[in-house]
């Protein structure tokens, strides 16, 4: 585990960048989910973290790991592949399921069931 | 050929996938890669998917740096909003946009689009109309975004997939 003393100073300070700039992102995507007043703005909050947040930490991590280990770590892109598959399907579900909701409710804020003509 | 490899693309795709989780180029890796990549695209078969046609693969690679411009940009713009503190006064709703889009991959890259970029979620498409509903986090103008959709995405991807 001494491999972080090793470090050349430049990886550092690179690796460092993307953490903190993936960690705000992902901290302001958690504050704004706490902090918005509606359903369908909260969903917009988190994919902040889901994506370029994400995507800063794998960048972090990639560096980091073929940096200390001198050669190219590449494994974290399928992570970056696969959050973006599956994030659209957990968002559509969750926003689909509100919508059926509201419908049903009868709210105005939400558009008419798109009945086919 | 057709028969063993009914989807090369989706075999060698599997078998890159298999390489980089294990982190080898190690031949008896490969082997299992190769042998994965196979049954499994042959399992897949079974699914009776439409074929994917890519007409202009080229044109991927401008699609993907213009998405990741736009990931970084709204990523931006929405965290702007969040910690100014505007973010309850902001006026959100729905937006409906006319696609001539039917190819249905091409569908699914437009989907994980619109979802990647912060600020605008794909609600709901209904395929009889062609019609694309989405929710936009800070909407000013409603056609400012159809026409994003229609000229920033959905142009190149008619071009790549139909």
């Amino acid at each position: 585990m001494n491999s972080l003393a090793e470090l050349p100073l430049w990886a550092s300070i690179l690796v460092s960048i993307f953490l903190l700039l993936g960690a705000s992102l992902a901290l302001i995507g958690s504050f704004g989910l706490s902090r918005l007043n509606s359903f369908y703005k909260r969903v917009h909050a988190p994919t902040l973290g889901t994506t370029f947040g994400a995507f800063c930490i794998l960048a972090g991590s990639i560096t980091y790991f073929s940096v200390s280990q001198s050669r190219l770590v590449l494994h974290e892109v399928l992570i970056g592949v696969f959050l973006s598959l599956t994030t659209p399907i957990t968002l559509m579900l969750l926003v689909r399921a509100a919508l059926y909701r509201d419908r049903q409710k009868g709210s105005q804020d939400v558009p008419n069931l798109d009945l086919p003509d | 050929m057709r028969r063993w490899l009914p989807y090369p693309a989706m075999s060698g795709l599997l078998l890159v996938i298999w390489l980089l989780l294990n982190q080898t180029l190690a031949p008896g890796q490969f082997v299992v890669g190769a042998i994965l990549g196979v049954v499994l695209a042959r399992i897949f078969r079974l699914l009776d998917a439409p074929t994917l046609r890519l007409r202009n693969p080229h044109r991927l690679l401008l699609l993907a740096a213009r998405v990741s411009l736009d990931v970084v940009r709204s990523n931006y713009a929405v965290a702007k909003l969040i910690v100014r503190g505007q973010s309850r006064a902001v006026q959100s709703g729905f937006v409906s946009v006319p696609l001539r889009l039917t190819n249905p991959y091409a569908l699914v890259v437009l989907a994980c689009i619109i979802t990647s970029t912060p600020g605008t979620i794909w609600v709901s498409y209904d395929a009889g109309r062609n019609v694309l509903l989405i929710h936009v986090l800070d909407l000013v103008d409603e056609t400012v975004w159809i026409r994003t959709i229609r000229d920033r995405y959905e142009h190149l991807l008619l071009e790549i997939f139909e």
